[in-house]
């Protein structure tokens, strides 16, 4: 076969490739469709592989089947060993890989050009001739590869950190990743170090025979994710993890423009679509802007009321006898989870307790808030993980007009996204944000280890309302004790 | 020169609009199964780092490709091993 031949060849498999992946994505956003789609990305992507090896006579070098072989092995294992609790930060691990990916290939690209335009040079002879301006594109291609992906590798790995609560020691004391860590004049640090990537990606382009700009750039644009990062906390993790997504995308898109391929364009669109997609759904159910996320920090407004005027004298503790008699007159119980349940790890007792009163003849529903846990979806995750049905799932647009038929709420590790101030005070930090209306039900149980605030840092009325009873403990705790006092009552 | 660009452009910008238009509502349940769904299709950046390390031009560009190759098939195989784990969990008692 000649080379055009096998050109086409190659060029109409990676076509075919991009018509699956359009499917493959396609597939996922559907409950019956999205086991199919799953599959179809990966056949999509063996067969773009495997068109490469082909057109591009890669049948010799040990190194790249001992990197495919080495890549395939290690990912099988992390993904099969991780449990559901640790997937958040396995997935943000596994987008940082294809960030690394790209800026280490427009790093190979750029060196190997170097090369070939040294050769011509030493053809031509180095007084009379030069190799000439280097391809515009190309070079502004390797520049974009290389900021995109290290920001998306270093950003993907401090949010990996947040979310499997790290600390650190630093001066004596020490820190957990997951809180949002402010570096004072951090807005003009970051402002700065944006410049300096900026600057750093023109002389990348504009110095086409050396690499020494580009690995600069890999520092500064790794600094940078670092930084913007870091103070990203608790509740708004969803968020970046989803534009972390979208940027693995953007990333790969960038090195499309390096190497010419169509293929590599495609998906990478896709994915960054996708991503900016989700980033903006939970964006939506936070009632915050992007950029109200990533450089504004959540406070107490200083007008708002103090935890000791909210909560004084109106707390009603309570135990799980107590709350175990109010099961036995419930006719339908609503289960809210957030991001206390996948900390206690109380996914389990919490179906335990759910079948249990099923099979007393309550109805047993639980309300799922969209940013509710640390990324998307992740509540779904962990319940699905404890065979709760997927009917048994509700959104929470679904099931709010529901409330007011409920008997008892069963609040577990949730704070803000049941904080009924987002309704009623338009001067709080989370106005407007749309809640889980929990206190309309007719009693409301919050399971929580003390009257901490959540990530907002404002107090929460719902706990001081009269029909609202506080069962300190740890989630999984609680949810024993009740199991306990449900079946011997 | 210009052309070729022009086009990968086209497809660029055409890419991202079928990206927005077929993703239209996706139900909660899917949004962690989409995210590592789609994040191992990102790692289509695996074929960029075959044509580089198959390239073979030099050593450096070898070992980066290399380190490229792996890193990009982590992102890949684990990416729609963890989403099939997920789905196959959604899946057994819908």
């Amino acid at each position: 076969m000649d080379d055009s031949t096998v050109n086409i060849i190659q060029n109409t498999a990676y076509l075919v490739a991009s018509v699956l992946f359009i499917r493959g994505i396609k597939g996922l956003t559907h409950p019956r469709t999205a086991v199919r789609g799953n599959l179809t990305g990966a056949f999509a992507m063996l067969l773009a592989v495997v068109a490469t090896l082909w057109g591009e006579h890669i049948v010799s070098g040990w190194w790249i089947f001992a990197g495919l072989i080495i890549g395939s092995a290690a990912g099988t294992f992390l993904a099969l060993k991780v449990p559901m609790t640790g997937m958040p930060q396995m997935v943000g691990l596994f987008n940082g890989f294809g960030g690394a990916a790209s800026f280490l290939v427009a790093w190979a690209e750029l060196s190997m050009s170097i090369d070939r335009r040294a050769a011509v040079e030493e053809v031509a002879g180095v007084v009379t001739q030069t190799a000439g301006p280097a391809n515009l594109q190309f070079m502004i291609a390797i520049a974009l590869s290389c900021l995109i992906g290290s920001v998306t590798l270093f950003g993907s790995l401090v949010a990996a950190g947040k979310l499997k609560e790290l600390s650190f020691t630093f001066g004596g004391k020490k820190y957990w990743m997951s809180d949002s860590i402010l570096l004072p004049g951090r807005h003009a640090i970051n402002g700065l170090t944006f410049v300096l990537a900026v600057w750093l990606c023109i002389a990348v382009v504009m110095n086409p025979d050396t690499t020494l700009w580009y690995v600069l750039l890999v520092i500064v644009a790794g600094v940078l994710g670092i930084l913007i990062s870091i103070p990203i906390g608790g509740a708004d993790m969803p968020v970046v993890i989803a534009l972390l997504n979208s940027y693995s995308g953007l990333a790969a898109c960038a090195t499309g423009f390096v190497i010419n391929n169509n293929v590599l364009i495609i998906a990478g669109s896709l994915v960054g679509a996708s991503g900016l997609i989700l980033t903006s759904i939970m964006c939506k159910a936070m009632n915050r802007s992007l950029a109200n996320v990533m450089f504004a920090t959540l406070g107490p407004s200083a007008d708002g009321p103090s935890a000791d005027e909210v909560y004084e004298g109106k707390i009603k503790a309570t135990s799980a006898e107590e709350v175990a008699m109010l099961f036995d007159g419930a006719q339908r119980v609503v289960i809210v989870p957030g991001y206390g349940m996948a900390v206690s790890q109380a996914q389990h007792a919490v179906r335990d307790l759910a079948n249990l009163l099923e099979s007393r003849g309550t109805s047993v529903d639980f309300a799922i808030h969209p940013v509710a846990g640390r990324m998307p979806g992740h509540m779904n995750v962990l319940l699905a993980e404890a065979d709760v049905p997927y009917e048994k799932l509700r959104e929470m647009d679904d099931i709010n007009p529901e409330l007011e038929q409920v008997d008892v709420a069963l609040v577990i590790g949730a704070n803000d996204v049941v904080n009924p101030v987002a309704r009623t005070d338009p001067h709080s930090p989370i106005a407007g944000m749309p809640i889980i209306d929990v206190d309309k039900c007719r009693t409301v149980v919050v399971i929580k280890r003390s009257l901490s605030p959540g990530f907002a840092g404002i107090p929460n009325p719902l706990f001081a309302m009269d029909h609202t009873l506080m069962f300190f403990n740890d989630g999984k705790k609680a949810f024993n004790e009740l199991i306990a006092a449900v079946k011997e009552s | 020169m210009e052309s070729n660009l022009i086009m990968l452009l086209t497809i660029f910008v055409l890419a991202i609009f079928v990206g927005f238009e077929i993703i239209t509502k996706v139900p909660p349940t899917l949004h962690t199964p989409l995210m590592s769904g789609s994040n191992a299709i990102s790692g289509i950046t695996v074929v960029g780092a075959l044509v580089s390390a198959g390239a073979g031009e030099s050593g450096w560009a070898t070992c980066l490709g290399f380190l490229a190759v792996t890193l990009a098939t982590v992102n890949v195989v684990g990416g729609f091993v963890v989403s099939h784990r997920m789905l196959a969990m959604f899946r057994k008692k819908g």
